[in-house]
């Protein structure tokens, strides 16, 4: 408890001048949204760029127009079956990756000799533009959901594997040591000190993992696929029609945000050991 | 009696990871037996093997030849008898204090409840009682090195090695921490074997203090008993007359691999 009222008291939620921060945020997007809505609407300026007035509406869209679609999808529920595959896609892409990656990671970080071993392959893998791995996706799992969730893992797994293997090499062997002196066997070590020094590299590359899910599941639906938010937009852009794709990114993206969101939420309930820059919260 | 902890003719050969034939002989033929309840001080310059000698009595390391005896018994893997105090912080930094306090007991497998009340006395009896659910980042050095001694000895080793723990803090918590261990050891008399560069330190606490040469090849090069009367306190035992005595015998014998060990480190 007292802890808590500490940390309540030292690290205010707003530092002054956030606020007002937060407050120039947002009037910069109103302010780019409203130049976007006059550069592109076919009566409200004469045309600078384009011969036609409806050129620029054409190729930029109207912020106004993919507002009313967003609001359309959502108050009619349209989006909703495209947004639950598309996030069930992100999500199982996101859990079976971390959890692969964590494995894997823990598993080559421990045994020196097949690491040696697969090291070129690794390094091989992860260097391959992985979206090309699409097509024999398709082939393997079908339309379905689950070669988007392949693809979607293929992303996931090497950040994550890569900052684990990281994680437990670099275990202080000091710690490591005084466990083994304090009678931990090599299932305790593995339980008590490598996991937990792993975890806190596994959330440093969970952000990025997230978003790659994302990136996994919108463009296995773009690239073929017959629901999700990508299957809208590519359908959108087959009939040109921009306002669409605009509304599908922006409620992608809130989506992305709100995942990362959930992230650093997890990441702080069960990284309260760490310290935090700026922390003075010594006795 | 059977000795607590027998070192016989230690000698540790580390090869280069680079080049195969280059080798670098740490400590060599080194012999060092500590009695049942003895507290030995093993000084020397920096970088002399201290803890090299101290990690292999640990079982941490094995010799490249010589032989370790426990209680009589040849040493093979971790030495099960002993607790280690390490130089740099060895807490779980992911553990709460009452947390680290309690892995051993944890390790062993003994109940929660009754290793948390167990850990819970000895934070009191290291003066943290009320700091359990601090973690390390949140404590200070000494308090951390309060917590790593209440880790140690909740597990009750007969055997306490400490590589030159208290180094890292300042004069005062320095001194307020070796009174506590000696207190503490009191209790019970534990075989200590204590690892210091601080020569006035090591005076203080022991009954016996063990000079090594300067690295590489490091070995003893003098042995002098500490006859000063228990109990001790260690910021008045300084200025007693035949404290100084002693401290000017043993920094005689020290003296001359201090500045080949310093030399060394110029290089």
């Amino acid at each position: 408890m007292r802890n808590n009222s500490n940390e309540a008291r030292k690290r205010p939620a707003w530092k002054p001048g956030a606020r007002r921060t937060r407050i120039y945020q947002l009037l910069l997007a109103a302010a780019l949204l409203l130049l976007w809505q006059l550069a592109t609407s076919p009566t409200l300026l004469p045309p600078i760029f384009f011969d036609d007035p409806n050129k620029a509406a054409f190729f930029f869209g109207e912020p106004l127009k993919a507002a009313a679609r967003i609001w359309v999808w959502f108050t009619t529920g349209e989006i909703y079956r495209h947004l639950w595959v598309t996030l069930i896609e992100t999500l199982l892409a996101f859990v079976i990756g971390t959890v692969s990656g964590l494995v894997v990671g823990i598993w080559l970080g421990l045994a020196p000799g097949a690491s040696a071993l697969f090291d070129p392959y690794i390094k091989a893998a992860n260097a391959m533009p992985r979206v090309i791995l699409a097509p024999i996706f398709f082939l393997w799992f079908g339309l379905g959901i689950a070669s988007k969730v392949a693809l979607g893992v293929t992303l996931v797994f090497f950040i994550v594997f890569f900052n684990v293997y990281q994680g437990v090499r670099e275990v202080s062997p000091v710690v490591l040591a005084n466990a083994r002196m304090l009678g931990a066997s090599p299932r305790q070590l593995l339980r008590y000190v490598y996991l937990p020094s792993a975890m806190s590299w596994v959330f440093a590359s969970l952000h990025n993992s997230v978003g790659l899910a994302f990136v996994g599941a919108v463009v296995g639906e773009y690239l073929g696929s017959s629901e999700g938010v990508g299957y809208l937009i590519q359908q959108a852009e087959g009939v040109f029609d921009i306002n669409t794709v605009v509304a599908g990114i922006v409620v992608l993206t809130a989506f992305a945000l709100a995942l990362d969101g959930i992230v650093s939420l997890v990441e702080r309930r069960l990284m309260v050991w760490q310290p935090k820059s700026g922390e003075t919260e010594r006795l | 009696m059977t000795p607590a902890l027998a070192l016989e003719r230690i000698t540790c050969t580390f090869a280069a990871r680079e080049d195969r034939s280059k080798r670098y002989t740490a400590v060599k033929d080194t012999t060092l037996v500590v009695a049942p309840g003895e507290f030995v001080s093993v000084v020397g310059p920096t970088g002399c093997g201290k803890s090299t000698l101290l990690n292999v009595a640990a079982g941490l390391l094995e010799p490249s030849a010589g032989s370790v005896m426990v209680n009589g018994d040849p040493l093979t893997g971790v030495n099960r008898h002993a607790g280690y105090l390490f130089q740099a912080d060895a807490l779980m930094p992911w553990r709460n204090a009452l947390d680290n306090v309690v892995a051993g007991l944890e390790f062993q497998g003994l109940p929660c409840g009754r290793a948390r009340e167990r850990g819970e006395q000895w934070l009191k009896r290291v003066g943290l009682a009320g700091f359990g659910d601090r973690y390390p980042h949140q404590l200070s050095g000494g308090m951390r090195k309060r917590v790593a001694l209440a880790q140690t000895l909740i597990l009750g080793p007969r055997i306490l090695l400490m590589d030159e723990p208290f180094s890292a803090l300042d004069i005062q918590t320095r001194q307020l921490m070796e009174n506590e261990l000696l207190e503490l050891w009191s209790a019970d008399r534990k075989s200590v074997v204590f690892i210091t560069h601080d020569l006035e330190e090591a005076i203080a606490l022991s009954d016996r203090v063990v000079v090594l040469s300067a690295g590489p090849e490091t070995h003893p090069i003098g042995e002098f008993a500490i006859d000063l009367p228990r109990p001790r306190d260690v910021s008045e035992i300084r200025l007693t007359p035949h404290f100084i005595e002693l401290h000017g015998e043993i920094w005689h014998r020290m003296k001359s691999e201090v500045l080949k060990g310093y030399a060394q480190q110029q290089q």
